[in-house]
């Protein structure tokens, strides 16, 4: 399988809702239109949550990744302005 | 822009809205709105707006507060009676929320400094409590082509209504003189629910923020009157008055008048 290279990465860690899809969507925000967004959390909740949310805006999840015990990895591609 | 981490927090339910996001949040922060009064209309407009987070938030008011003003006024309280109202209301509203520049003005809106004061702003919101004021304040935005959020309110009946220059009605094209006085009693005389006040300054402060946002139907050539014994909200459509005397093909106001001294004449 193809590597996906995000453009962007956050680190939301210890954050919780809804603070973790406010911090996302800022950084969304702020990137072009087919660019990547890597988004690293703990709340497990925001794994969830964040990729309806980010649906719902009009963008892509491309990956929801449990890593280990504690942590996530989304790759959510930008797809509306 | 970028938002301190207490602004994320401060502004995070607008931030999460599809319709409002960072950007959105950043067109508040820069809105500059002057709002005529900081009465009835005004406590809930300013307090409103004040905890949205817009850039500049003008009043004026020549008024003291009274303690018969409390029973609907919410910015002010028992401890501010005799102080201004714009002094008042700018004290709440800074409790409320420090990144807001409240701008009070204590002295009169005349027709010889109303263009000079809303030059600087880019809406308007009157929630003027006389008939000569809100022909002045709707003359000088058709003048000055700022768009303007009108409210009104006695006893249990509210009207609001959005007029934006150049694209739509304004208040003389729905009503195109004043009433001769005594006709429409004042609130001082026929009284007011004390709730009235805030539900239509919200409905005025949600149009304010819909034009800063760009977003939705705002209210233009339309009066929405609300009845609150009833429950109803009416929608009643107003065309724009080619022959308005202010904003019509050919108008014959081209210039402020003397309202208060038209009004008292006629």
């Amino acid at each position: 399988m193809e590597e996906i290279v995000s453009d962007k990465k956050i680190d939301i860690k210890g954050l919780k809702c809804p603070y973790t899809f406010v911090k996302s969507k800022l950084a969304i925000e702020g990137m072009e239109k087919g660019q990547v967004l890597e988004i690293l959390l703990d709340y497990k909740e925001a794994s969830n949550s964040i990729p309806k949310s980010m649906e719902a805006h009009g963008h892509k999840v491309l990956k929801v990744e449990n890593i280990n015990d504690t942590d996530w990895v989304l790759l959510i591609k930008k797809e509306k302005d | 822009m970028d938002f301190t981490e207490d602004q994320i927090m401060r502004y995070s339910r607008h931030i999460i809205l599809p319709e409002v996001g960072g950007k959105g949040q950043e067109k508040i922060a820069k809105a500059k709105v002057f709002m005529i009064g900081a009465g009835g209309l005004g406590c809930p407009v300013g307090y409103y707006l004040t905890a949205a987070g817009v850039g500049t938030l003008a009043m004026i008011d020549n008024d003291d507060v009274e303690l018969s003003n409390l029973q609907r006024q919410i910015a002010h309280s028992t401890n501010t009676i005799g102080m201004p109202k714009v002094e008042s209301a700018q004290a709440t509203f800074g409790a409320l929320n420090p990144d807001v520049n409240i701008v009070p003005l204590k002295f009169r809106l005349s027709k010889d400094n109303i263009l000079d004061l809303i030059a600087d702003y880019d809406i308007v919101i009157d929630g003027s409590d006389n008939f000569p004021t809100r022909y002045l304040v709707n003359d000088a935005c058709v003048i000055a082509k700022k768009p303007l959020v009108s409210g009104a309110i006695l006893r249990f009946e509210g009207h609001v209504t959005t007029v934006l220059p150049g694209d739509g009605h304004c208040y003389r094209c729905l009503f195109e003189e004043m009433p001769p006085p005594g006709l429409v009693p004042s609130c001082q005389e026929a009284g007011v629910l004390g709730v009235l006040p805030g539900i239509i300054g919200g409905l005025q402060a949600m149009e304010t923020l819909k034009l800063i946002l760009g977003k939705g139907d705002v209210l233009k050539e339309t009066l929405l009157i609300y009845d609150a014994l009833k429950t109803t909200f009416r929608k009643v459509k107003v065309r724009k008055n080619p022959e308005c005397p202010v904003c019509g093909d050919n108008p014959s106001i081209k210039e402020l008048q003397d309202y208060e001294a038209n009004y008292c004449s006629s």
